[in-house]
């Protein structure tokens, strides 16, 4: 039975290469959960965040603050980049990546210079290849995301755009639609556009302590960070969706692999059984 | 209902604390603040500390918050709270830290890249030497 060693050898190895990909799916489907969940958790605080926010700036149209102000002439531009750290997970960090090079290409074209924050370690690696000016970095963030970690790294870039280092800040990430979908996107962070903050409900004006300008400082730079953070939860929900879906895929095709080396591998044995009957019927006539 | 007011505490990362509440006390920046309902419109930075919530009932709740910012309206108080230390020191720090590893993340792929070039030129004078040899031998 030529061969049929081989064969078996290989239907070992996929199928215990679809165990691995199987416990994957399993391990990213619970991680999943706890993703979405954190990822809802986020929101309350951004939303509250904005609405004060909106208040503030509204009830001191005097006080504008750099965050606010659109600039018209636009030189420098900062790019926040959220990938994963780990790969596995389908096409979403090509995807991304692909949205921030034509990005970077078409400011490139423009004549902007660029400087990078990448958070996780795909995009870093990207980048570096790349050759951008990568002036941040945060990998290794983990399933949890804490705000500890990354305030260095987003202190960076709010200070480049507080003091002109940056025109523009523009944040990309993945966007988790549904555990089937997720989407790459380019938002622009800084300046905050106007439909961003939005406009407040009812109109009183607060007691300020110390004063309004420290408050709204730090609510502002409070606010942004809480969006970027809130795109790094979504960023991890899809993250872990993908990883779902990619290694469901993997597992099913590892399936019909496995389907398909068990056909070849029974042809093979009953031809040798069918060659060695007539072996055997052609040598009894022979005698 | 007038006499108790909304609490919500919130961070970044979760809802610490939604309730109803007769009483809170907070750490506020310039000393400490206690919020009864019907309050005037207050919005205040706070210090690092405990939150003491009175709920209906009498029973007492502390949340601790690492700073942030109160906001204060007639029927609802929002802590805006900080997940972690924060300081102008702090994050000052830690931004430089951020600027130091992205420097040396930037040094080591410069390495690599170096490293990757002279790879290539050995491998290139290796080839030219193969060949010369070659064509010495069939000489």
């Amino acid at each position: 039975m030529p061969g049929s060693k081989e064969i078996r050898n290989k239907i070992k190895s996929v199928q215990n290469t679809r165990k691995i990909t199987k416990a994957m799916e399993m391990v990213a489907a619970s991680k999943m959960r706890k993703a979405q969940e954190r990822m809802r958790a986020a929101r309350p605080y951004g939303e509250k965040i904005r609405n004060v926010a909106a208040h503030i700036s509204h009830a001191n149209p005097e006080y504008n603050h750099p965050f606010l102000v659109h600039r018209d002439t636009v030189l420098k531009t900062g790019i926040i980049l959220i990938t994963t750290d780990k790969g596995l997970c389908g096409g979403l960090n090509t995807n991304i990546q692909r949205l921030a090079l034509q990005k970077v290409k078409a400011l490139e074209a423009e004549g902007d210079a660029i400087e990078v924050c990448c958070i996780g370690n795909k995009g870093l690696g990207f980048m570096q290849r790349l050759g951008a000016n990568v002036v941040s970095q945060v990998t290794g963030l983990g399933d949890r995301p804490h705000m500890d970690k990354l305030v260095g790294a987003i202190k960076v870039m709010l200070d480049g755009y507080a003091e002109d280092r940056f025109d523009r800040i523009y944040i990309f990430y993945t966007k988790f639609i549904n555990t089937m979908k997720q989407e790459p996107v380019m938002e622009q962070l800084l300046p905050l556009t106007g439909d961003r903050l939005g406009s407040p409900q009812g109109s009183w004006d607060y007691l300020y302590e110390p004063d309004a300008k420290t408050v709204l400082d730090q609510m502002l730079s409070r606010y942004v960070e809480s969006i970027i953070y809130g795109a790094i939860t979504e960023n991890m929900a899809s993250e872990q969706s993908a990883r779902m879906v990619a290694m469901k895929a993997a597992s099913d095709n590892a399936g019909s692999v496995i389907d398909e080396l068990t056909l070849v591998y029974n042809k093979a044995r009953q031809a040798a059984i069918t060659k060695e009957l007539s072996e055997i019927v052609s040598g009894a006539a022979a005698v | 209902m007038a006499h108790t007011i909304q609490v919500d505490v919130v961070s970044a990362e979760a809802e610490i604390f939604s309730g109803q509440a007769e009483f809170v006390i907070l750490p506020g920046e310039s000393g400490e603040l206690g919020i009864y309902p019907r309050h005037a419109p207050l919005i205040t930075r706070i210090k690092p500390g405990s939150v003491r919530i009175q709920k209906v009932g009498g029973e007492e709740e502390l949340v601790f918050v690492a700073g942030g910012i109160l906001e204060v309206q007639p029927g609802m108080v929002t802590v805006l709270a900080d997940t972690a230390i924060r300081g102008h020191d702090l994050d000052e720090a830690k931004a430089n830290e951020a600027i130091k590893q992205a420097e040396e993340a930037r040094a080591k792929a410069r390495d690599r890249a170096e490293v990757t070039t002279v790879e290539n030129e050995l491998a290139m004078l290796a080839a030219q030497l193969a060949t010369i040899r070659k064509l010495r031998k069939h000489r």
